[in-house]
């Protein structure tokens, strides 16, 4: 009768209040753990990461830290089991066209041809067809495959496929790309390649990039920062701004800065107490 | 010599086609000695020629057509119903475990039922009117069908969804857009190998319950001795599987130029 309904202030709503504003992405606390009939196997013990708009952050570990289970709870394919995921001040616990992925296998829709492919996001958000040609073509340009429009995947090589997917995912224009070891299954030819033309795009649009990957030179050629998960308890164990130049080339890698960043991380991964002023 | 005993080493496409016809022939030669020796009776084994004279009397006279034709048609409506009721509710099985769990328990308990088992049942169901061949391959096919397109979407990488997820599509998006066309050529394959089957409960149906049809014919012909004719119809059958299984390869591989081994 008297007094309003209070007004009760939701979990999400305290950690949005919580952060800075200009944050794209906040993940706090976030836990994953499978319970199965015997015992509790923890993915992901505590986690919590930060990322800006227009950063290229890479996330490295050893295999079965948990990295790619994180970057599906941000896609919204998995559910965490504690903590909060947050973009744009949103929880994110679904998937959708605001978050773009890529993944280590290929997934190009195989009864597609490349330009249906990256037409297939645009088509369900409805995008009208001129527009969404235009799209297309930029895309097809970018990453080199005009020649190759009306090919089926089949008929491309894996690194093609892979230029295709994120192609797919740019041209939804996500808030975010998230990218789980995409040249992973790649010789290292095809892989320095797509390194580089990954960069250019990033240095063009600057997109938001989440990257996955357990090699180290890649995420530091790619990336603006790298964060270092452990193994077993699977959390963060550092977090390395890359200050290298912005345009970067191949060469980049033979550098004795680059080289330092290397063999930085390399000593946090193999958990020898590395001399290097790590933040956070 | 050693060449030939290459393990999963192709050999030459003429040796390979020389030795495939060299085996037809080789069983020919050996039918026509036994049967032409006069060691076994004509009733028993009928020979290569007699065969031969009567497909040419039967076709040359076009008395099997409607035999064919209605053979034909109770396979093709049976197997249309099956694949109508039984794709649909495969994609179900497979995509929702509620509805695996609702469909397949019981189809797996039902498929291994011996179809041929059914016939006095439906004979008494149906009659012995073209509703009761129908429905003896529309049994025979349905429960076989289902656990295989399940199983088909099952084999659909979780990844391919996944992509899908991330780039907009919601459930119903994914099962029309991703789902559907991803099994389409290896449903396409399922229903290849079923009809298969169809043809084979068609001649049950035929043998015991029909005064038509092809295996109404080698019945008919079983009574006057005439083995010749059985011979014959069995040749016809098998020609005409053999037709409808290349036709459904052929469509597979025009329908779906962008799967493996497409065109």
């Amino acid at each position: 009768m008297f007094g309003r309904k209070k007004k009760v202030q939701t979990r999400s709503d305290a950690v949005i209040e919580a952060h800075v504003a200009n944050s794209k992405i906040v993940v706090s606390n976030l836990r994953k753990a499978y319970v199965t009939k015997r015992m509790e196997t923890v993915a992901i013990a505590d986690v919590s990461i930060e990322i800006l708009d227009n950063e290229f952050v890479s996330i490295v570990g050893p295999s079965g830290c948990g990295k790619s289970t994180l970057l599906r709870i941000l896609a919204g394919l998995d559910e965490a089991t504690g903590g909060t995921a947050i973009l744009d001040d949103k929880l994110i616990d679904d998937p959708g066209a605001d978050r773009g992925m890529v993944f280590q296998t290929y997934t190009l829709f195989p009864w597609l041809t490349v330009e249906e492919n990256i037409h297939f996001g645009l088509k369900i958000r409805k995008i009208p067809k001129k527009q969404a040609d235009e799209i297309v073509d930029r895309y097809l340009e970018i990453i080199k495959l005009k020649p190759f429009r009306k090919s089926y995947p089949k008929e491309l090589s894996g690194g093609m496929q892979q230029r295709v997917a994120i192609a797919r995912a740019l041209a939804n224009s996500p808030k975010v790309l998230l990218m789980d070891e995409p040249f992973g299954a790649l010789d290292s030819q095809t892989k320095s390649e797509m390194q580089l033309l990954m960069r250019q795009i990033w240095q063009v649009d600057k997109p938001t990039v989440v990257f996955i990957t357990h090699d180290i030179e890649e995420a530091v050629f790619l990336s603006t920062r790298v964060y270092v998960m452990s193994g077993q308890p699977s959390v963060i164990k550092a977090n390395i701004p890359i200050y290298l130049s912005y345009r970067r080339s191949l060469e980049l890698k033979d550098t004795t800065e680059f080289i330092e960043y290397r063999h930085k991380i390399t000593a946090l991964l193999h958990d020898k107490e590395a001399n290097a002023d790590v933040e956070s | 010599m050693r060449k030939l005993f290459r393990i999963r080493t192709k050999i030459d496409i003429k040796l390979y086609n020389a030795l495939a016809l060299g085996v037809f022939l080789l069983v020919l030669i050996l039918w026509t000695m036994l049967s032409e020796g006069g060691s076994i009776s004509q009733i028993f084994l009928p020979s290569p020629k007699s065969v031969l004279t009567y497909l040419i009397h039967v076709f040359g006279s076009g008395q099997i057509w409607p035999d064919i034709g209605i053979s034909a048609y109770r396979i093709f409506m049976g197997f249309v119903i099956a694949a109508v009721i039984g794709i649909p509710l495969g994609i179900l099985a497979g995509t929702f475990n509620f509805a695996e769990a609702l469909i397949q328990p019981l189809t797996e308990f039902i498929r291994y039922m011996p179809v041929p088992a059914f016939v006095p049942l439906i004979m008494v169901w149906f009659g012995i009117d073209e509703s009761a061949k129908i429905a003896l391959i529309f049994l025979g096919t349905l429960f076989q069908l289902i656990p295989m397109v399940a199983d088909n979407v099952r084999a659909v990488p979780e990844d391919l969804l996944s992509a899908a997820y991330t780039l907009g599509a919601k459930r119903i998006t994914v099962i029309m857009k991703v789902i559907i066309p991803a099994i389409a050529p290896r449903t396409m394959d399922t229903l290849r190998i079923m009809i298969g089957w169809a043809w084979t409960y068609l001649i049950v149906a035929e043998l015991v319950a029909a005064n038509s049809g092809l295996g109404y014919n080698i019945l008919k012909a079983q009574r006057y001795l005439k083995t010749d004719a059985i011979f014959g119809g069995i040749l016809i059958i098998g020609c005409l599987g053999l037709l409808t299984d290349r036709l459904f390869a052929l469509a597979n591989r025009k329908l779906f130029p962008w799967a493996e081994g497409g065109k």
